[in-house]
This record gives structure tokens, sequence and C-alpha cells, in this order.
């Protein structure tokens, strides 16, 4: 598996708007890889004729009837943005920009 | 709208000469369920923004989806009306993207394992021919959330400093459905590709599982266009032109990709994958982003989702609740009304169609029933601004049932045809029944042969020269002795029988 780079996390923190400082990005460089490499152990289960396995249980068809429930009160939804403005989540603009 | 720059395109004759078009249609409906597809957030239109919103469509940590059954059920009802396939097991995966439009990071969609695959949809066109749309996949998913591009003059994105998101919509059960490449459509390319998204429509709304109104978005359209030059088999590339809302825009925007695309090629220059956005206004598509890596959207199947195994008892059980398609339905009435194509187009076009069918089926003659509820009704719901015939028609209580008993005043003699419709326009007044009107306003034809001959005599006498005409064979001229008979009975006569006695005393 290819080594993270630090241009690799700089490109997903930007995609996350997550801003790193410098520090935090050569420290998370460093912990990144860690987790990659530590995941990377399943890559060597023998999975030869193994199917994918997206669900751990073998069940089908969990559905709900189509009846409302109650949603949260507005103020609430927007108790976590960063910025509100009109009762809207109010983001940077998007394009022209990466 | 200044920012917008033309660009060069060629006459539609030229396209054709050199290319053949290569269509791709992928519309979105949403369907019209009380709920979200994965949670129970209501679906309401128009609604305060972000009231209806839960820790489950804000993609908010520990939440956990779940899928509505009426969406399924609504999906795999959609799939078989379009001749589909039904995936006897299928999951949803996750899209992953980055865009504020989805709080969770990712749309929950399906990927390789549509519920829906294989279809087609006949699509009939102006000429009479029938054009088959092969369908490759109908699919479930979740709508997104509503930006409001603000800091710019026009709500475009373009020049706005920053965007308002409400997720109102971010949730609601989407199916989109993808056509393959249509080939060989040629001059009747944006003719096709409106009649397909108009057929599919009508059979949406028959299915009742959308509301279909492109206008509100809860039907979208995107265009995908390329040129093949003719004789060649290898496709060109392709450009998207996404979010076309109106029957009118999907056939102006495959013209305008066309002759845009055309001018192009045509110039040795190469077409540019990306997405385009349509300009309802000025009638032009206009470049969006470039198709790059970030279209690497890194799919897996959603782990939080089980996945969706309809048993076939269920998937026939469903199929027997389609409707006859409206296509087919349309033919049927039409060979059973007996009326014209022309006829039929208006009945069409003015969405008289259920309603002529229950007065027939209430009795009345389809000639009458096509008659009545055109003309005068229509005119006035049209300037009361009324929806359609049929909504002003309930507001004033006026039923299939009062047609019914017009007609039968007409063919029992008691009313002429003027009359009848001084008797509907009471009816419109709200004066009450038919029978009550004629009452009211002393409508009747008068039976008195003895009354219709004098003034039969009176009107010969003070017309000798159109008389004479008449006794020379003119038959024709006998028209305009009738209307002074009926003229001279203050309406009140049997045009017919009027007709015969002028006839029968100057020729017999
Ligand atoms: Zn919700």
């Amino acid at each position: 598996m290819a080594e993270l780079t630090r241009d690799d996390v700089a490109h997903l923190a930007g995609l996350a708007r997550i801003d790193l400082s410098d520090a935090e990005l050569d420290k998370m460089v460093g912990e990144l890889g860690i987790i990659l490499e530590s995941v990377a152990v399943v890559q060597q289960a023998p999975i030869e004729g193994v199917e994918p396995m997206s669900h751990p249980m073998p069940i089908v068809n969990v559905t709900r009837p189509d009846v409302v429930r109650p949603s949260l009160a507005a103020d609430a939804v927007l108790a976590g943005a960063p910025a509100a403005d009109q009762q809207r989540f109010s983001v940077p603009r998007i394009l022209d920009e990466d | 709208m200044s920012s917008i720059d033309t660009e060069a395109t060629i006459s539609y004759e030229e396209v054709l000469e050199s290319f053949d078009p290569v269509m791709g249609l992928e519309v979105h409906v949403e369907l019209g369920t009380n709920t979200k597809m994965f949670c129970g957030c209501a679906t309401e239109f128009g609604a305060e923004p972000n009231t209806q919103v839960c820790p489950v469509c804000l993609g908010l940590p520990g939440a956990l989806p779940v899928v509505n059954e009426k969406a399924v059920e609504s999906a795999i009802r959609i799939g078989l009306a379009l001749n589909c396939e039904i995936a006897q097991w299928c999951r949803f995966a996750r899209k992953n993207y980055f865009y504020p439009d989805m709080p969770k990071n990712f749309q929950t969609s399906q990927y390789d394992e549509p519920i829906a695959f294989e279809g087609y949809l006949d699509v009939d066109l102006d000429d009479g021919s029938t054009y088959r749309v092969e369908i490759e996949r109908a699919h479930m998913e979740e709508d997104t959330g509503k930006s409001l591009h603000v800091g710019g003059s026009t709500g475009r994105i373009h020049g706005a400093t920053h965007s308002l998101v409400d997720y109102n919509r971010a949730g609601i059960p989407l199916i989109e459905i993808v056509t393959k490449p249509l080939r060989g459509a040629g001059e009747r390319a944006p003719e096709i590709a409106r009649a397909y998204v108009a057929t599919l429509r009508d059979l949406l709304k028959a299915l009742d599982v959308s509301d279909v109104k492109m206008e509100q978005g809860s039907m979208r359209c995107d265009v995908n266009l390329s040129l093949m030059p003719k004789g060649s088999t290898t496709l060109g590339t392709r450009t998207e032109t996404k979010n076309v809302n109106s029957l009118r825009s999907v056939e102006r925007a495959v013209r305008y990709e066309m002759c845009r695309h055309g001018a192009i090629l045509q110039a040795g220059g190469s077409i540019l994958q990306e997405t385009r956005h349509w300009h309802e206004d000025t009638g032009v598509t206009t470049s969006g982003r470039p198709k790059s890596d970030a279209d690497d959207y890194r799919y897996f199947p959603e782990p939080d989702l089980v996945p969706v195994a309809p048993p076939q008892e269920r998937v026939e059980e469903l199929r027997a609740t389609l409707p006859e398609p409206p296509a087919q339905r349309r033919k049927r009435l039409q060979s059973d009304w007996g009326f014209s194509d022309l006829e039929m187009r208006d009945v069409l076009n003015a969405g008289l169609v259920d309603l002529i069918g229950s007065t027939v089926e209430a009795g009345a003659t389809p000639a009458g029933a096509r008659k009545w509820w055109s003309g005068e009704i229509a005119r006035r719901a049209n300037t009361d601004g009324a929806v359609d015939v049929a909504t002003y028609a309930v507001e004033r209580g006026i039923t299939p049932a009062h047609v019914v008993e017009l007609e039968g005043l007409v063919k029992g003699g008691r009313l002429n045809d003027s009359m009848a419709r001084q008797v509907w326009e009471g009816v419109l007044d709200g004066e009450g029944t038919p029978t009550a009107v004629a009452d009211a306003r002393g409508l009747e034809l008068v039976q008195d042969d003895g009354a219709l001959e004098a003034a039969v005599d009176t009107v010969i006498a003070a017309n000798p020269e159109v008389a004479q005409k008449v006794r020379d064979g003119k038959v024709q001229a006998a028209g305009a002795l009738i209307g002074q008979v009926m003229k001279e009975m203050k309406g009140q006569a049997d045009a017919g029988k009027a007709r015969e006695i002028i006839l029968a005393k100057l020729t017999g």
C-alpha cells in the first residue's frame, strides 16, 4: 500500500473543511499512517471464495411504515451550525474553491 | 445574467448533415410518500426551512436509518410499469462526496445493485409512430438539501459569496430512472426526449407514486448528449445538462447541445466532458464543473441498512396493482368514444378524460359529454383561474349527472340545442339542476304544431323571393326561413320540425 503523504492529508483536510495547522498536519500524517497500517492487516486475511460482507447479520427487508414522526425543532437543528442565516445553515460558497 | 457568454452554435440542419446524436436521459422523481426515505420526517413541500429534519437526515453521529416500506413498494411498481426486472436481492450504497447539500458527506443511493433493471418504455410520437426507449435501471436514493446562493444578484451560484442550506428536502425518497444510450433518433432526438419525459410523467401520475410537478422540482431531468460523425460507430464525448425542469426545456436543451457540440466538432475542436447548466430564460447551457477525480465517489455497500429482498409473491401482488398504461388507456377510450384524433387531443389537453369517462358511465353519450364539459364551462374555468374544468365543476357542485339530465331534456324533445345552452349556463350560474333551470326560465319547445305552421305561413308570406328559391329546388335557402321561423317562435321551436314543415309546404 502506498505511503500516505503530507499532501494527501492536506487534500483530505481541505475536502472535509478541517483547518489544520502545519504542526497538526505533520502530526496527522503520522497518526493516520499508523491507523492505515494497523487496518492493513485485514488485507492479509485469506478471502479466496469468500463473499464480501456488508452487514454482520443475515437479515433482509427491515423497513418501517410510512408514518410521520416528529422532527427536531429548527433551533435545535441549527444549534451545531458554525453559522446560520434565515433559519438555514450558512456555508462558504462552493464553486471556484478547492 | 451578464456573466453568461454565448457559445458558438451551428444550425440544426447543419448538425444533422454531419452527425448522429446519441442521448441518455436520467430522470429523478421525488416519491409522494408521507415520510423520508430513511427517517420519519415529513416531506411537505414549502415548509419553513429546516423544520423537517432529524438526526438521521442530518447525518448526526449514531443515527440509524430505516427504509421506508412504501418507498420500496413504489420503486418496485415503477420498475414493473417500466417493464423492468426486479432485483431479488439488492443493497443500498454510500456515494461519498463533500458538498454541503448532503450533511452526511455521502448520499445513500444504489450502485451496482439497482432495485429494477433492463426495461423499456414505448413512446408515441406526433407523427403516429412509436419509439422504444430502453431503460437501463431504476434505483432508489435520497434527495439532497436545497441551497440558496446569496451575495450574487440572481440567486445563482456565480457571484455568490456564500450559500444558505435548507435540509427539508434532504432524505426525500427519489427514484432515478436511467435510459440506455438512445441511438438512431436523428432529427427526432429533441422530440423523443420530450415525448419520453412526458410519457414517463403520465405513467408515474397514473401509478400515483409522485405528484410529478416539474416546476416544483419533484421530477427533474438530466440530459446526456454526444454526437457521432455520420457513419461512425464510436461514441463521442458527452456532456450532462442538469436539472432541465420543463418538457419544453428538455426538447430545447437537446437541440441546443446538438448545435453547440456540432459547432465545436465541425471547427475541429473537442468536447469537454462536463456538467452543463440549462438556462430556461435564455435557452442556452453554460459550463458547470468538469468531470474530474472528484467524481470518484468511492461507493461501498451501506452498512447501516440491510439488503432489500422482495419476495416474488409480493412483487406479483404489486404487479396486480399496476394501472392500465396511460397511452393504452387513451387509445382504448378514443376508440370507445369514437372521437377523432383532434377531438381526443383537445380533451386530453383540457384534462377532461376522467370527467368525460364518469359522465359516459352515468349514461350520457360521449359526444354530449365532450360537448358540455368543453365550451362554456372550460371558458368560465379559465376566466376564473381554476386549475382545470374538473376542479371548477366540483367546486360548484356540477356533476356528470347534470350533463346526463341536460342531454335527456334535449333527447326527450323538451329543449332544442340553443335552449340547452341557456339551461347549461343557468346550471353553471348555480341556478340548480337542468330541469329546475328550464322550469324557472320557462324554456320549453312549443309542441303545438298549429302555432309552428302558422309561423311558417307568416314567414313564407313575408319572404316571397326566398320561398321561390326553395320552390325552384334551392333547398339550402330554407335555412334563412328557418331562422325567421325560430325568431317568430321566440326560439322556442324545434328547428328540425320547422324545416320539415317549410319543405313540405314549398316542395311537397
Ligand atoms: Zn429526518
